[in-house]
């Protein structure tokens, strides 16, 4: 089979097809956490939890860091790309919104008498 | 220039800009063509206020909005086309000052919510509007996920994702 894409873009496609691994993610957005600690969260083994952190480590979305016995896992350095997507998922939110207010303004205007401050008082 | 040219044929649009001011504060800004109060109007009168907060655009349903807009009054926004499954946001005004400044708390997170504060600064018959939001943490900020966000249906963020994943790929490789 012809491989057209990237393996960067592979790997990213790979990594966030999977629901576990996207839960990881999420978990792992609020807090850092070691294997063991995911691992009894999504109620999985160490091993297939090890494989699912190793398929999110090599595509950039996690680091981790062995401390003492523990291996830590927290956000990698695709991290900054998500925060700017929610950046402008938030931005699109408010633009839509204010999009509406601009007309709902409009039409408060045209309800205005053209000197509306004398003939309100 | 262009803006010169829209203006003359539509009514000019704004701009709408966020920037994240310090790891604990977001902020929302866009200019109205329209003086003070008639911006402030729209976000105090729950008939009006309802008819944009929840933009059809983005796939947003609000059920039902209740508002009691005065100091220590309370409000209630229910989103979702599930009935049996709305999506809740609520708080209390803590500060109501007419034509000039709202200040809100968001409740549904329990402690850590945030506390909205919207301005209106009216210059030339026009209107800065300024949305402050300030989260108790980094942590609140980065989980709230945009709490108005989390209202949008999956297909968003699905989407979002895919973009995301597309981006990053592109960016990469």
């Amino acid at each position: 089979m012809v491989q057209y894409s990237t393996s960067g873009f592979d790997a990213s496609f790979a990594a966030l097809s999977d629901a576990t691994r996207r839960g990881v993610l999420e978990q792992l957005g609020r807090a850092d956490a070691s294997i063991t600690d995911l691992a009894g969260k999504f109620d999985m083994t160490l091993t297939g939890m090890k494989k699912h952190v190793g398929v999110l480590e090599r595509a950039g979305f996690v680091t981790t860091e062995k401390v003492g016995r523990v291996r830590k896992c927290r956000l990698g350095p695709r991290r900054l790309e998500e925060e700017a997507a929610w950046i402008e998922r938030y931005r699109q939110l408010w633009n839509a919104r204010f999009d509406e207010l601009d007309k709902v303004v409009e039409e408060l205007k045209g309800k205005e008498p053209v000197d509306g401050r004398q003939t309100r008082e | 220039m262009d803006a010169r040219r829209e203006s003359e044929s539509t009514p000019m649009k704004n701009r709408t800009t966020v920037e994240r001011k310090s790891e604990r504060e977001l902020v929302v800004t866009r200019t109205f063509n329209a003086p003070a109060r008639v911006v402030f109007e729209a976000w105090t009168r729950p008939e009006l206020f309802r008819r944009w907060w929840a933009p059809k655009s983005m796939g947003m349903f609000l059920r039902s909005c209740e508002m009691d807009v005065r100091a220590g009054g309370r409000y209630r926004l229910e989103f979702g086309h599930d009935a049996s499954n709305p999506v809740a946001f609520f708080g209390r005004y803590v500060e109501v000052t007419p034509h000039s400044r709202l200040v809100w708390t968001n409740d549904e997170g329990g402690d850590g919510g945030s506390v909205t504060t919207v301005t209106f600064e009216e210059s030339g018959g026009r209107t800065l509007l300024v949305v402050h939001e300030l989260f108790p943490s980094k942590e609140a900020l980065d989980a709230a996920g945009t709490g108005a966000a989390d209202a949008m249906p999956e297909q968003f963020e699905q989407l979002d994702e895919l973009l995301l994943t597309l981006g990053a790929g592109v960016r990469t490789s």
